[in-house]
C-alpha cells in the first residue's frame, strides 16, 4: 500500500535566545500515492525540516502534515526514513540491523531478511558489522532497514550526498528498482539536479529565507531516464533557471 | 600485515569470509591476526614482550639480594618470599586472609557499582535528575579516598561496614561517571532511528541505549573494580584482623619484609588477573568493535 502526503501551509520557526530562524514559511505541496517526488534547493532552505515534519521527527510546525490523510503527530512505522549518514548500528551485523524495525514471526523475518539483502546485494555481507561496509554498502543496507517493516512512505533525506559520483549513479538505478518493486510513495531531497530528472515525477524547488516553495516541475520521461537525451537536458535547464544560474 | 592510513579495515571475501587486517600499533605486546577459515580472526602472540620487565625485575632483586647490596634485615630474597608465601597457604591463614579480603572487595564494588549504574542512568536519561544531583556527585568525587578513612573509624569503629563502605564510594564514582556519560554521549542520530521504529522507552533502553553505552559502562566497571582494590588495602591497612592487608600489616609490625613483600605480590597478581577477566568480557560482549581498538586495550 502506498499513501498519499498533504503539506499545507506548513511553516516553522526555530527560536533561540539570540534570533528566530524561519525555517519554512508557508509551504504546501501535495505526494500522490505512489508518486516519486525529489525536493531541491539551496543549503538551509528547509528541505530536512519538511522532510522531518513529514516523518513526524519534528512537530512543531503549524499548519498542517497528512500522510494518507491522518494528520502527522509523532514519528510512525508508515514513514521510512533514510538519512544522509547511514545511521546502522554498530553493534548489530548488517541482517540485524535490517530487520531492526521489522515486527513479524521468526519465520516472516529471516524471509524478508533474505529479499531485502538479495535486493540490495549485500547476501555477502549478512554478517558482516556496519564498520567492514563500504559508503555506498551501508547506504544500501540503510534504504534495506527503512524498506523492511513495507512502509507506505519512503523519506529519503540526501542519502547519496556523501558518496562518490560513480557509486551515486549505481545508488540511483538501485533506488528506482526499489521504489518500482515496491511501488511506495518517495520523497527525495538532494541538492543533485541531475538525481532529481533520474528518479523523480514532480520536482519540487525550495527558495531559502524564508524556506518556501519556489517552483515544482512535472518531469514526464519514461524509466529509465537517459542522463545524454535531449529532453533531460531540457529539464537540467528550466531547473537551473530556477536557480538563475542560466540565463 | 601492514597497512597505512592507521584504521582497520577488513574485506569481506567471496563466501562472506571476512579477512581482518590490523594495523599493528606500537603496544607492549604486538599483534597480529591471521585469516582463519571460520572467518574469525585468530590472535597469534609473537613474543611476550609484557613478561619481559617482571623477569628483569626478579633477577635484579635476586642479585641484589644474594650480592648484598641491599641489607639483608631490610630486604628479603624471592626464594624467601616464596617460601613465606607457600608456608601460609599451607597453614590455612593465607586462604582465610584472601577470602576475607576478596569478600569485602566484591561487597563493597557490587554496592557501589549497582548504586553507580542507578544514578548514571538516572542522571544520563533525566535532565532534571541531572541538574539535581550532578553537580553533588562531581564535587564529592573529588574527595580522596584515603581522606575519609579517620571520619569512618570515628563514626564506625573498625568493623566491617567501614571498610566495605569505602570500597563502596570507591568503586561508586567511576562506575556512576561512566554509567553517566555512556549514555549522554550517545548519538542523538541513533535515538531518531529507534524513534522512527515507534520503540517504547524500555525498548529504546534495551535497543538503543544499553548497547551504545555498552563500552563506557564496561570501562566503568574495570575502572570501579581497580579502584575498589585500592581502596581495599587502604581499608584493611587500617586497622582489620583479617585479610591481606591485615597480613602485611602483621609483616610491618614483625619486621617481616618477606611477609609484605609475599602480600604485595598477591595483591599485584590479583589485580592482573581480574583485569585480565574484564578485559576478555569487555572483548566478548563488544566483539563488533575494530579490531584495532581491542588489541589496544590488550
Ligand atoms: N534544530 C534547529 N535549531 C535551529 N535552527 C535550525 C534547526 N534545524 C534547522 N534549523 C535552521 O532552519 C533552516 C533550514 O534548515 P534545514 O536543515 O531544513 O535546511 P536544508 O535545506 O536541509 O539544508 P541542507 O541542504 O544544508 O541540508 C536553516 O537555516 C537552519 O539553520
Ligand atoms: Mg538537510
Amino acid at each position: 500500500m502506498s499513501l498519499r502526503l498533504e503539506l499545507k501551509d506548513v511553516s516553522r520557526v526555530f527560536r533561540s535566545r539570540s534570533a528566530d530562524v524561519v525555517a519554512l514559511d508557508g509551504v504546501s505541496f501535495a505526494v500522490d500515492p505512489g508518486e516519486f517526488v525529489a525536493i531541491i534547493g539551496p543549503s538551509g532552505c528547509g528541505k530536512s525540516t519538511v522532510l522531518r515534519n513529514i516523518a513526524g521527527l519534528d512537530t512543531q510546525f503549524e499548519g498542517s502534515v497528512a500522510v494518507g490523510g491522518v494528520p502527522v503527530t509523532k514519528p510512525s512505522a508508515t514513514c521510512g526514513m533514510v538519512f544522509q549518514e547511514h545511521r546502522l548500528l554498530p553493534w548489530l551485523t548488517v541482517r540485524q540491523n535490517i530487520l531492526f524495525g521489522f515486527t513479524g514471526t521468526r519465520a516472516e523475518a529471516a524471509a524478508r531478511g533474505e529479499e531485502l539483502l538479495g535486493l540490495m546485494r549485500l547476501e555477502a555481507f549478512a554478517d558482516a558489522y556496519p564498520h567492514h561496509l563500504s559508503g555506498g554498502m551501508a547506504q544500501r543496507a540503510s534504504i534495506a532497514r527503512a524498506l523492511a517493516p513495507r512502509p507506505d512512505v519512503l523519506l529519503l533525506d540526501e542519502p547519496f550526498g556523501a558518496l562518490d559520483a560513480f557509486t551515486r549513479i549505481e545508488m540511483q538505478d538501485v533506488l528506482q528498482q526499489v521504489w518500482r518493486h515496491y511501488n511506495t510513495t518517495a520523497v527525495l531531497v538532494t541538492h543533485d539536479i541531475d538525481e532529481a530528472i533520474v528518479l523523480a515525477e514532480r520536482v519540487v524547488v525550495m527558495a531559502p529565507r524564508p524556506g518556501r516553495v519556489q517552483h515544482i516541475q512535472d518531469v514526464a520521461m519514461p524509466f529509465p531516464r537517459n542522463r545524454a537525451s535531449e529532453q533531460f537536458a531540457r529539464h537540467r535547464t528550466e531547473l537551473l533557471r530556477q536557480f538563475h544560474l542560466v540565463h | 600485515m601492514w597497512m597505512f592510513g592507521g584504521a582497520t579495515t577488513a574485506w569481506p571475501r567471496s563466501g562472506g569470509t571476512v579477512w581482518s587486517m590490523a594495523l599493528d600499533i606500537a603496544t607492549s605486546e604486538p599483534a597480529t591476526t591471521t585469516p582463519d577459515p571460520s572467518g574469525k580472526p585468530r590472535r597469534r602472540l609473537r613474543v611476550p614482550l609484557g613478561w619481559i620487565v617482571p623477569v628483569a625485575v626478579l633477577v635484579l632483586w635476586w642479585a641484589a639480594y644474594h650480592a648484598q647490596w641491599v641489607n639483608p634485615v631490610l630486604f628479603s630474597s624471592p626464594w624467601e618470599v616464596t617460601r613465606t608465601l607457600w608456608a601460609a597457604i599451607l597453614d590455612g591463614s593465607f586462604g582465610t586472609n584472601l577470602v576475607a579480603s576478596l569478600t569485602r572487595w566484591l561487597l563493597g564494588f557490587g554496592i557501589g557499582a549497582v548504586l553507580g549504574l542507578l544514578f548514571g542512568a538516572l542522571t544520563g536519561l533525566s535532565r532534571t535528575a541531572e541538574r539535581l544531583l550532578d553537580p553533588t556527585f562531581q564535587m564529592l568525587r573529588t574527595i580522596p579516598i584515603m581522606g575519609l578513612v579517620p571520619l569512618f573509624i570515628v563514626w564506625f569503629g573498625l568493623g566491617e561496614l567501614p571498610k566495605v563502605l569505602l570500597i563502596a564510594i570507591a568503586a561508586y564514582f567511576l562506575v556512576y561517571i561512566q554509567m553517566y556519560a555512556g549514555i549522554r554521549n550517545i548519538d542523538r542520530k541513533l535515538i531518531e532511528v529507534g524513534r522512527m521504529y515507534e520503540l517504547s522507552t524500555a525498548q529504546m533502553l534495551r535497543r538503543i541505549i544499553i548497547p551504545a553505552a555498552m563500552p563506557s559502562i564496561l570501562q566503568g566497571i574495570r575502572l570501579g573494580l581497580g579502584v575498589a582494590w585500592l581502596a581495599l588495602v587502604i581499608a584493611e591497612l587500617t586497622g582489620a584482623n583479617v585479610g591481606i592487608g591485615f597480613w602485611m600489616q602483621q609483616g610491618r609490625e614483625f619486621v617481616r619484609v618477606d611477609i609484605v613483600l609475599a602480600a604485595l605480590i598477591v595483591f599485584a597478581a590479583i589485580g592482573k588477573i581480574v583485569d585480565s577477566l574484564v578485559r576478555l568480557l569487555e572483548s566478548r560482549l563488544l566483539s563488533w568493535r575494530d579490531n584495532v581498538e581491542r588489541e589496544m586495550g590488550a
